[in-house]
């Protein structure tokens, strides 16, 4: 394939203009809370609680009871245990910055 | 099968991206600026591919993707043996593709008639073609009709097996219906792996919780290819309190491997033995979904090897495999397992085509059981890439307790109503 020198310098420019203007994802949800929203609706409307909002301080501590099994659970005591405190604080961090939940008074 | 001569692409997108910013000069790169955004095909609308699909979508909603399902509407399998058992609307079970659409992803209700690795290209029942940067398969399980002598496609009309939901699983609910009080119904479970570990067991207790209250003369045989099963203490505790007398499981040991069957005296025949059937349930051994094999990225087993990170085929680069179909590991075949999945596949697609290396990623999977209408158990784990396998985190997961209050039961069954409207809402609302 033989294109003008011009046009391959102009295209790998652009691509690296493109690139910076990905926004970096830091909005994204870690990937090892992908699984919560199986369970914990957007909406807080059901027997399980929301997490969307949700201060951060809160759920770290809901899951450090879990996890020592000082608090009631049906599942969380044994789900809590699969979890580092970083791996909390990410996920709580993440769920805290998501605004305010549908349907929570 | 031809390729797309001229436009075929021998390096990655991801190595063009790094070279680029490298600042190395590419004189064999492709005109990346002619080449449309990345585009990533899901085969299959299932908890997988649906959940697959949209998460791509919101990970990225400059990457274009297609969800492939020839059906305008999805049947679930989790709370299908509340349907058998009478206690739900086969309707509840029913879902479309409006939510997904809706979020963006493009639906062809088409039929894959062939995958091309090479020119990364999917064929079409229409002779239409698709071109991707990568193709994620969740073709969910397909029922290996050649794996027990005497049970085929015809057999399985007069012995349904109802693990795929829909038709087969009212054809069960009828001839329930239409089982004199007094009748044998009999069901066999296959071998590991298959889709729904504790979903015989949860059948089986919910077709007794309807013979106990409407026939209550009738008892079930449960025939086992197996010694052990999922959440098992949990479960033959409750069937002595709440079914006495009423379900006799036949262990492997027992001579419960069922090695062939006559659907015409509706009889299954065992090592020992053989049993006649009133109504029989024939749960046969199971394999990847045909558009798996077809794509080359199942092995000898049947299921597809996968990277544990990636979900991507040990087999074949640029597929990837999530759910039932996938080899992953601990993590067993379920509808919760399938959306945790395919959420990490997703997140992990969208970092591959932004040239970044993939994170670390921790799965969980819960699985409730109706042992009863008011009457749940769970299984829960965690899970972690290690040693190339989807492995299980020692400290965390386990069944319900053995001896919990009834209250426990009762809120385990409503955490399952639950999750049901939950998952199915974020799959497909």
């Amino acid at each position: 394939m033989t294109r003008p020198w011009s046009y391959r310098g102009i295209s790998h420019g652009m691509i690296v203009v493109a690139l910076l203007a990905v926004p970096i994802q830091a909005a994204a949800q870690p990937s090892s809370a992908a699984a919560c929203s199986g369970c914990h609706a957007p909406v807080n409307d059901g027997p399980v609680p929301g997490l969307i909002g949700r201060p951060a301080g809160e759920i770290v501590t809901a899951m450090a009871a879990f996890r020592a099994g000082e608090r009631t659970a049906t599942v969380m005591d044994r789900i809590a245990k699969g979890y580092s405190d970083e791996e909390i604080n990410a996920i709580a961090q993440w769920y805290a910055a998501q605004g305010q939940p549908a349907g929570n008074p | 099968m031809p390729s797309r001569s001229g436009t075929r692409r021998k390096a990655s997108r991801r190595a063009i991206l790094k070279s680029a910013l490298a600042g190395i000069a590419t004189l064999a790169a492709p005109p990346v600026l002619g080449q449309a955004k990345a585009h990533v095909i899901v085969i299959g609308g299932g908890f997988a591919g649906a959940t697959c699909a949209r998460r791509l979508k919101a990970a990225d909603g400059t990457i274009a993707v297609t969800l492939v399902e020839p059906n305008a509407r999805f049947t679930a399998c989790p709370f299908s043996n509340a349907v058998i058992a009478g206690l739900r609307p086969i309707e509840a079970q029913y879902f479309g593709y409006d939510g997904v659409k809706q979020a963006g992803v493009d639906i062809a209700g088409q039929i894959v008639v062939a995958i091309e690795a090479e020119a990364r290209q999917v064929h079409f029942a229409d002779g239409a073609r698709l071109d991707y940067q990568r193709l994620v398969l969740a073709p969910g399980i397909d029922i290996r009709f050649d794996a027990l002598p005497g049970y085929d496609q015809t057999a399985a009309e007069i012995m349904p097996h109802a693990w795929k939901a829909g038709a087969q699983t009212l054809l069960l609910r009828r001839q329930l219906e239409a089982m004199a009080d007094g009748g044998v119904v009999v069901l066999s479970a296959p071998a590991n792996p298959f889709r729904c570990p504790p979903g015989p067991y949860e059948r089986a207790s919910l077709i007794a919780y309807y013979l106990k209250t409407k026939k209550p003369r009738s008892k079930l045989i449960l025939l086992d290819a197996k010694d052990t099963f999922s959440k098992q203490r949990l479960f033959e505790a409750a069937w002595k309190t709440l079914y006495p007398g009423l379900i006799e499981w036949v262990p492997l040991s027992g001579g419960g491997r069922v090695i062939e069957i006559d659907a015409k005296t509706r009889t299954l025949v065992t090592e020992f033995g053989s049993h006649l059937a009133d109504v029989a349930n024939v749960i046969p051994p199971q394999r990847a979904g045909a558009v798996a094999i077809a794509a080359g990225v199942a092995d000898q087993t049947g299921w597809c090897p996968i990277d544990p990170h990636t979900f991507e085929s040990k087999l074949v680069p640029n597929i990837h495999v999530i759910g039932d179909a996938a080899i992953a590991g601990a993590m067993p075949k379920s509808a919760f397992a399938a959306n945790a999945q395919a959420k990490v596949c997703a997140d992990m697609i969208a970092s591959l085509i932004r040239g970044e290396d993939p994170r670390e990623v921790k799965l969980i999977n819960t699985c409730y059981s109706l042992v009863a209408p008011d009457y749940g158990i769970s299984v829960a784990g965690v899970y972690a890439p290690r040693d190339g396998l989807l492995t299980e985190i020692k400290e965390a997961g386990g069944v319900s307790p053995l001896e919990a209050p009834a209250a426990q039961r009762e809120a385990e069954a409503t955490y399952a109503q639950a999750w049901f409207q939950t998952i199915t809402r974020e799959v497909f609302g």
